[in-house]
């Protein structure tokens, strides 16, 4: 799928190829491409003229970082969260849970990193405002990445909570708990050991979808907090009319799209036994 | 009937009435404020005073003032105009293109499908900001670029769900009957098809308002969406976040601005949705 | 090694290790009385049990029969206390369990009585059990909840288990998931489940409908020859008359939330008093009879369930009764004792039927 992917944003960039005046053939450009592509070449930028490839490899742990983190917090607050409404259902807790998912998935995510930053980076002072940090410092890094990962984070858990809760809430009226149940299974026992693998099924699906709404969602952190990323010289490159570090980017992309929806279908067949993977 | 349940109960159908209907009334009034915002807005949202930058919030100006003494609520409810515009007009877009492809892929079957679904697939795992980016980079800035841009970001989306929504749809009976009959597929699919997915395709398209506005506004914060002068949310808050630690007005209003919005439309969106499901277990 | 029946429940146990109580003596096991359970909804109160009362003796085989929605599928999940709350709830009447009321117990208390004392199988078998645990995992799961022991041992007596209901090969299939199995050996797992701590009721409802006929009967033997083994009273849930016939000793059929007849399975089908059950009866097809030759068509009871919602005023079966009286629209009826251990809730029966 990431080689239809690649193909795909590849017609565009011929588009813009051509736009610009290159006048060799396409398909020889094409091949060239994917020729130096194998051999890690890809290009050097319209701008800077430096290398792509080592532009990239410097930027690309952080965004790395920020993804990662942003995901692992997301997992870590919207599941329990989704479980809990789910639980608790048309009680308190369900209709706080689903006004913080509401909001969370109405507000912008580069707002909340603003918001995020006035209140604890200006006013209170507790983290850094700005930067990454020095790479080579890991609780320097760290400490820069507690702001832009729990902006990340947040709109991930809104979203994760509802899928979760929604699921749950289908798994709790199975018949299978009802059996649990019989047989004089505790509740407690019966949701952790008889619904909620059940319910992570579909959840683990659209937490690896939406991998992919993280790492756009980085795009517009790395703006705010003024982060070296991916995102950024994305964007930068969009502006500046830099063709060449925007498809090697677009390439780096579709690539880690590609990774992610194969580590999501193995994921998938492990927790369910009904999932044969070759 | 016991106390508790009858609690429960009356819970239940007023939020399912009162807080649907909550939303709808707020997107009202947003969507009345911007379109009416050439009469009521105090001053030109685009007329400069330098020697008044930077003013906090005050009767004369009721958001304050940005770095070029333009006043802020008029800039708002100009700009309210574009975040709407773009919502709505990129929606239609990609319900023009992703319904009728989807309806095409979901009904035909073969061949068709697997064209729609292929390019579904390829192109959904694109997140939208970063389509609209590239969508843009071709296309050159400008409001109806935009709306553009993020249409055809939308519409594999929206096809995707179209093409569900008549799946489900396909096997209805009288659907068999009209194809016994003899209609011709294209009538089916227009007369038979669209009308019976227009209630979700409805709620869908409340979501995706949300979610273009939200798009806009990130793009525009990017720097790539409407061109300034003309005032957007997203460029509002991008321009207020140099000033944050002394203007924060500059960068928070436009921000509360497009949270109220999306928020409304999700809120209509939720309400939809239980009403054309109402015994659904309450996702 | 924890027993069952300890603290509140001392009085409960029976002699679980032979399980035989006093040879001539036969105990009341299970007493329903009144039972009440409405269901709460936007359109109101559905009365779906609403004074139901019987006994159950110890051994016993008792058939409760009825259309969908009559009730009977709530009075058993009522008896373990499995309604869901909201929107159900049980309002009134007691169960009585060899003495204590079920209803009176507290949520930990009751976890003892289900899966141990009182079991229940359900009629779906393909999405009774879980589909990510292993068959044999979840066997042992009521063995290590009940009896405590520790995984292997809760596993072979797991595989004991799958060979008692009759599975080829248990060692291997105690480790296998449930789509790896078919219908009729899903519903053998779940009788085994069951029956893991011998307990002195099985509830059965209606285990044999989502299955194929062949494999019916086989089920039913299984289960009757399991109750024998284990001298354990059965409550067999069916819509199903056919099945009644030849497996339990008592019959109790309900309409509309309430008990309209009561008596030996014999009685039922030799002199049958209530309309409601002559109609069940004449709906059955018979082999030999005049309906399978041709000469007689198929009857059915003409009309519709009456909506918990909306109950007719007198007698529930007023609307479709063939032989409706004036005074049946106008008052219910009460279950009286016809004839020796034949009740009947019915106008024309008190007028000598």
């Amino acid at each position: 799928m990431a080689a239809l992917g690649t193909y795909a944003s590849e017609e565009q960039i011929r588009a813009l190829e051509h736009q610009m005046g290159l006048d060799q053939p396409v398909m020889l450009q094409y091949t060239t491409f994917l020729k130096n592509l194998c051999h890690g070449e890809l290009g050097k930028s319209l701008i800077t003229h430096q290398s792509v490839a080592k532009e990239i490899a410097k930027v690309f742990p952080y965004t790395f970082d920020l993804t990662v983190s942003g995901m692992f917090l997301g997992i870590l607050m919207g599941v329990p969260l989704g479980i809990l409404t789910a639980i608790k259902r048309n009680r308190l807790p369900d209709y706080l849970g689903r006004i913080f998912s509401l909001t969370g998935i109405s507000v912008p995510e580069f707002y909340l990193g603003i918001l995020l930053m006035y209140i604890f980076a200006v006013k209170l002072n507790m983290f850094p405002v700005v930067g990454a940090g020095d790479p080579g410092n890991l609780g320097e890094r760290l400490y820069h990445l507690v702001l832009p990962a729990f902006t990340l984070g947040i709109a991930m858990t809104a979203f994760v909570s509802r899928m979760t809760r929604s699921s749950m809430l289908n798994v709790l009226g199975e018949d299978y708990v009802r059996t649990a149940r019989a047989k004089g299974v505790s509740e407690g026992m019966t949701i952790y050991k008889h619904a909620l693998r059940n319910a992570l099924i579909p959840t683990t699906t659209v937490v690896g979808l939406y991998a992919t709404v993280l790492m756009g969602g980085s795009v517009l952190t790395e703006i705010v907090f003024s982060r070296p990323g991916l995102g950024k010289m994305m964007v930068f490159a969009v502006k500046d009319r830099d063709y060449m570090t925007l498809q090697a980017v677009i390439v780096i992309f579709s690539a880690a799209v590609f990774f992610l929806n194969l580590v999501t279908d193995i994921l998938y067949a492990l927790i369910d036994p009904r999932i044969k993977y070759h | 009937m016991p106390e508790d349940i009858r609690k429960g109960l009356f819970f239940y159908t007023f939020r399912r009435n009162k807080i649907a209907i909550a939303g709808l009334v707020m997107a009202v009034v947003i969507v009345c404020l911007s379109i009416l915002a050439p009469w009521i807005s105090p001053y030109d949202p685009i007329e400069q005073d330098i020697k008044s930058q930077y003013l906090p919030p005050s009767l004369t100006h009721l958001c304050g003032t940005d770095g070029y003494g333009r006043d802020e609520f008029s800039r708002i409810l100009w700009g309210g105009r574009v975040s709407l515009m773009v919502g709505v007009g990129s929606v239609l877009f990609g319900m023009v293109f992703g319904v009728s492809m989807g309806i095409l892929g979901g009904y035909k079957g073969g061949k068709w499908d697997v064209v729609v679904s292929r390019f579904n697939d390829i192109f959904m795992s694109f997140p939208l900001v970063i389509f609209g980016l590239l969508i843009l980079a071709i296309l050159g800035p400008g409001l109806l670029k935009i709306i553009i841009a993020i249409g055809v970001a939308l519409t594999p989306r929206i096809s995707r769900l179209a093409r569900a929504s008549t799946l489900s749809v396909k096997e209805l009976p009288y659907i068999e009957a009209a194809r016994a009959v003899g209609q011709g597929d294209g009538k089916i699919m227009l007369i038979h098809v669209l009308p019976n997915i227009f209630g979700e395709l409805l709620v869908m398209g409340t979501m995706w308002i949300a979610t273009a506005i939200i798009v806009e506004a990130s793009l525009s914060f990017i720097g790539l969406g409407v061109r300034p002068p003309t005032p957007s949310w997203g460029s509002m808050i991008r321009s207020g976040l140099d000033q944050l630690t002394n203007a924060p007005w500059l960068s928070m209003i436009p921000g509360l601005a497009i949270f109220l919005t999306v928020f409304s439309f999700n809120l209509i969106a939720d309400g939809l949705r239980d009403i054309a499901d109402p015994r659904l277990r309450g996702a | 090694m924890p027993t069952r029946g300890s603290g509140a429940l001392d009085g409960i146990a029976c002699g679980k290790e032979t399980h035989k109580c006093d040879a001539g003596m036969q105990d009341t096991l299970l007493n329903i009385e009144d039972l009440k359970t409405y269901f709460y909804t936007f359109e109101g109160v559905a009365r779906a049990v609403d004074g139901v009362s019987y006994r159950l003796r110890d051994g016993e085989a008792l058939g409760i029969v009825g259309e969908s929605g009559c009730g009977k599928s709530v009075s058993a999940l009522s008896t373990l206390r499995l309604i869901p709350d909201p929107p159900g709830r049980i309002v009134g009447g007691r169960i009585l369990f060899n003495g204590t009321n079920l209803l009176e117990l507290t949520n930990r208390q009751m976890r003892k009585i289900r899966g141990n004392h009182i079991s229940m199988i359900f009629q779906e078998p393909m999405t009774s059990l879980n589909p990510v645990l292993t068959v044999g995992g979840q066997i042992a799961e009521a063995f290590r909840l009940h009896q405590g022991l520790e995984r292997r041992e809760a596993t072979e007596k797991s595989i004991d288990m799958l060979r008692m209901v009759n599975i080829p090969s248990p060692a291997n299939r105690v480790h296998q998931y449930p789509h790896e199995l078919s219908g009729g050996m899903r519903q053998r797992v779940m009788i085994a489940m069951a029956l893991a701590c011998r307990p002195e009721i099985l509830i059965a409802d209606e285990p044999t409908t989502a299955l194929d006929v062949t494999i019916q009967a086989q089920i039913i033997d299984l289960m009757l020859e399991l109750k024998e083994q284990l001298g354990m009273a059965i409550v067999l849930i069916t819509h199903d008359l056919g099945i009644i016939a030849n497996t339990v000793e008592r019959v109790i059929i309900m309409y509309a939330g309430k008990i309209v007849e009561e008596a030996p399975t014999r009685s039922i089908f030799r002199k049958p008093l209530h309309p409601y059950t002559r109609g069940l009866i004449r709906a059955m097809l018979r082999l030999g009879s005049k309906i399978e030759s041709g000469r007689v068509r198929l009857e059915e009871i003409p009309g519709v369930v009456p909506s918990l919602y909306d109950l007719p005023p007198g007698c529930r079966f007023s609307t479709r009764c063939p032989r409706v009286m004036a005074m049946c629209r106008k008052e219910e009826p009460e279950l009286r004792e016809v004839d020796e251990r034949h009740f009947c809730r019915c106008w024309l029966t008190r007028h000598g039927g």
